[in-house]
């Protein structure tokens, strides 16, 4: 252990402890930019520098480790005055367009110049110009913004192992942008929205649908229907001051109902549905013993990894669509032909805690086979929270509402997709009950629950023993695919989402509420917790005994993995330039 | 990204010693040099040949490529226009003999002229201080050289007219 003093106070820290840390320990919480504890040290802005003794210059207190007797300062006029400074010169050359900005209010740039008491600026430096970079449908590039503390770089690199964004060029000229300054859509971004998500401004922000889904609301001629993904509900709330981990979902029932939608949908529906076809798979492969191991496909920014690469694992992804596709192929087919509007009259919005969602419903494969698409626009959390607050609802006092039904019914194995393990563990309960035909005694499938990056574990159905693995953010995926790759194991089921914590974790939910961090590993348990909670509150919870779902596959798909199914439900993928490099 | 190009075999055998190395992801700028070297420019596909071959991600090696001067992007023109910013030359006005060039052929340094003919560049002390501000032309020196006269060094070259100090 280390003793040192900070502003007089004595802290006693491990040896390897940063100044920042330790002075959160008694809580200075010293200014910070560049600085995210889940991502390597950049030590690029120096905002947080505090003064050492015997050290002439200012040192940054994330990049600095305690020593025994370390004496610190982090607050002098001095140092106040510089890490002003500091901010100034950010400012110098960057747009005065706070009130027109997508993250005005949330802005950490902004915030941190408040707070650091900038109230005037001096200086107009000579200002950086670039074209907002629009290509991917996904996430946006505007580099005027940028204040290259490279976040970005670090999260696509070290949590996705996309290596996507470098710093390219010097100097003043300096940009973050995939290779060769190619366009997003022309690189090997995965879509996963974690840059906007770590950007302390909008130099990273998602590709805006809310001006279509306001028209498609106000044409008379549409029918337009919402579906909202399982994680939604369990982090809505913080777009309205909530704490972590509240539940909305009767709350936001009411507002897409509120704000115009003809029909008010779950995903969750479609999530039971992949699972009975994904479990079918499973089984199918499982007897057969052929394209072992199953990997998961409902998460659009892990497939879309897999097809830049691993492409010669393309033939182990399950085929089933995701859940939230599966849903709006049924809303313009099946449920169209109940209530006989043409499906070219139905616009249907998803809600995503996901941007790469909005790349999904673009693949040509996904389209109907008349041309037009199944999803028309997805919405992500942060959109859907901008619009309730457009239109004027006081959300957080809305009375509960249901969704509609059948497409609205949903088990609580559903609600679970929602976070890391869930989707697993929902095909395990239903799996086990197509394998052993007996009703399975443990519902809970606590092995395969956590919120750690990485899990594999040994499950017992029946007399089979099944190898499966949970990863969630795209290093780790790597880690298991090598392993399954090099043959080190056997694995029967891997579930693989590509955002940390899965889709709780997603690039499109609500930027972290004050006290936290972005990708705070507590944000992402609160939500999760919230999802098992509406799991157990459940009266059914295996998606196999939704009892929609069995109306659905008597009245129309048959059973699953018939012709029908497959021509509705399922989808292929194929290998995606340019290739990544692993 | 399609990878039509051959690779010099000279090259293509340092790499494949390198990959032989315990680190050898950090052998990247010595591969870049040599292509430079051999080809005279770092292309998009060689690069991108490279980031495959050591399996660097193609943004580190955008990255690289792109912070060094030394390294060039695109082919070098036809006259390669090299300015010596060493200090002698600097304290001399190289830079306004720089700035003269990026005015009037409207590139950068470290850029070619879209038609081709012209390419700025800058070079490492030449040893001929007493001369400066020194730039040299293909392999032709001028001395003493003024922003004042850039036009007509120019205007010289384009006319192929024989260059004389
Ligand atoms: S990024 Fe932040 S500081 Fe910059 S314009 Fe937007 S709100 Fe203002
Ligand atoms: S969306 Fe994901 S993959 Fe694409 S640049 Fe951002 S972090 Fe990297
Ligand atoms: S885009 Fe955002 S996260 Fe990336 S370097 Fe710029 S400011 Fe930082
Ligand atoms: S937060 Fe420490 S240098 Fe940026």
């Amino acid at each position: 252990m280390v003793h040192l003093k900070i502003d007089g106070n004595t802290v006693t820290v491990p040896e390897g402890t940063t100044i920042l840390h330790a002075a959160e320990q008694i809580g200075i919480h010293i200014p910070r930019l560049c600085y995210h504890p889940d991502l390597s040290v950049e030590g690029a802005c120096r905002i947080c520098i505090v003064e050492v003794e015997n050290n002439s210059n200012f040192l940054p207190s994330c990049a600095t480790k305690v020593h025994e007797n370390m004496q610190v300062q982090t607050n002098s006029p001095e140092i106040r005055r510089a890490r002003r400074d500091l901010i100034e010169l950010i400012l110098d050359n960057h747009p005065r367009e706070c009130q027109t900005c997508e993250r005005d209010g949330n802005c950490e740039l902004q915030n941190l110049a408040y707070t650091l008491g900038v109230r005037e600026r001096l200086f107009e430096g000579r200002r950086k110009k670039y074209k907002i970079e629009k290509s991917s449908p996904s996430v946006i590039r505007d580099t005027e913004k940028c204040i290259l503390c490279r976040r970005c770089v670090r999260v696509c690199s070290e949590i996705q192992g996309v290596y996507n964004l470098s710093q390219l060029y010097r100097g003043f000229d300096t940009v973050v942008a995939p290779a060769y300054n190619a366009p997003m859509e022309e690189s090997v971004c995965i879509a996963c929205g974690q840059c906007i998500n770590v950007c302390p401004v909008a130099a990273f922000i998602e590709n805006n649908s809310t001006e279509q889904v306001w028209q498609a609301l106000a044409d008379p001629k549409k029918h337009v229907i919402v579906q909202i993904a399982p994680s939604i509900r369990a982090a809505i709330g913080e777009g309205f001051n909530q704490l972590p981990g509240t539940s909305m979902t009767g709350q936001t029932v009411t507002a897409l109902r509120r704000l115009g939608f003809d029909a008010v949908f779950d995903t969750n529906f479609g999530a039971d549905l992949t699972i009975v076809e994904e479990a079918n798979e499973l089984v199918n492969r499982l007897e057969s013993g052929e394209k072992l191991p199953l990997l998961t496909s409902c998460s659009s920014g892990w497939i879309k990894f897999l097809e830049h690469f691993y492409p010669e694992l393309i033939p182990f992804a399950s085929t089933c669509k995701s859940p939230m596709s599966m849903l709006s192929t049924l809303l313009k087919t099946y449920y169209a032909e109940l209530v006989k509007i043409d499906p070219k009259d139905i616009h249907v919005v998803a809600v995503m805690p996901c941007v790469a969602k909005k790349f999904e419903i673009q693949r040509p494969e996904l389209a109907s086979p008349h041309g037009y698409p199944y999803t028309d626009s997805v919405l992500t959390t942060r959109e859907l929270v901008w619009m309730i607050k457009a239109y004027g609802i006081d959300f957080v006092h809305l009375p509960e509402q249901e969704f509609d039904a059948p497409l609205g019914f949903s088990t609580g194995a559903a609600d679970i997709f929602g976070t890391t393990g869930g989707v697993m563990e929902a095909a395990l309960r239903t799996a086990a009950e197509k394998l052993t035909g007996q009703p399975i005694k443990e519902i809970n499938f606590t092995q395969v629950r956590q919120v750690k990056g990485l899990k594999e574990a040994s499950v017992k159905i029946g007399d089979t023993s099944l190898n499966v693995a949970v990863a969630n953010g795209l290093t780790n995926a790597k880690t298991i695919l090598e392993k399954v790759k090099n043959k080190e194991k056997e694995f029967h089921l891997i579930e693989l989402m590509a955002c940390p914590g899965g889709c709780i974790g997603g690039g499109g939910q609500p930027y972290p509420p004050e006290g936290y961090y972005v990708l705070d590993p507590e944000i992402i348990k609160l939500r999760a917790q919230a999802l098992y909670k509406i799991d157990e509150a459940k009266s059914v919870r295996l998606s196999h005994e939704n009892k929609f779902i069995k109306k659905l596959y008597q009245d129309y798909l048959k059973y699953p993995g018939s012709e029908v199914a497959h021509k509705l439900l399922h989808t292929s993928y194929s290998p995606r330039e340019p290739k990544g490099i692993k | 990204m399609k990878q039509s190009i051959e690779l010099d075999s000279k090259i293509s055998n340092f790499i494949e010693s390198c990959l032989q190395k315990p680190n050898h992801k950090s052998y990247l700028i010595a591969v870049l040099h040599k292509i430079q070297q051999h080809y005279g420019y770092l292309s998009l596909e060689h690069m991108n040949m490279v980031a495959h071959r050591l399996q660097v991600p193609t943004s580190m090696v955008s990255g690289v490529a792109t912070f060094y001067h030394y390294f060039r992007l695109k082919p070098r023109g036809k006259y390669a226009i090299s300015i010596c910013l060493g200090t002698a030359c600097f304290v001399k006005g190289a830079d306004k003999v720089l700035e003269a060039f990026e005015t009037e052929l409207g590139i950068k340094m470290g850029e070619t002229t879209p038609d081709g003919l012209f390419s700025l560049e800058n070079s490492r002390c030449l040893g001929v201080c007493a001369l400066a501000p020194v730039i040299t032309i293909n392999e032709r020196i001028f001395s003493k050289v003024t922003a004042q006269n850039v036009p007509g060094l120019i205007n010289k070259v384009k006319m192929e007219i024989p260059m004389t100090e």
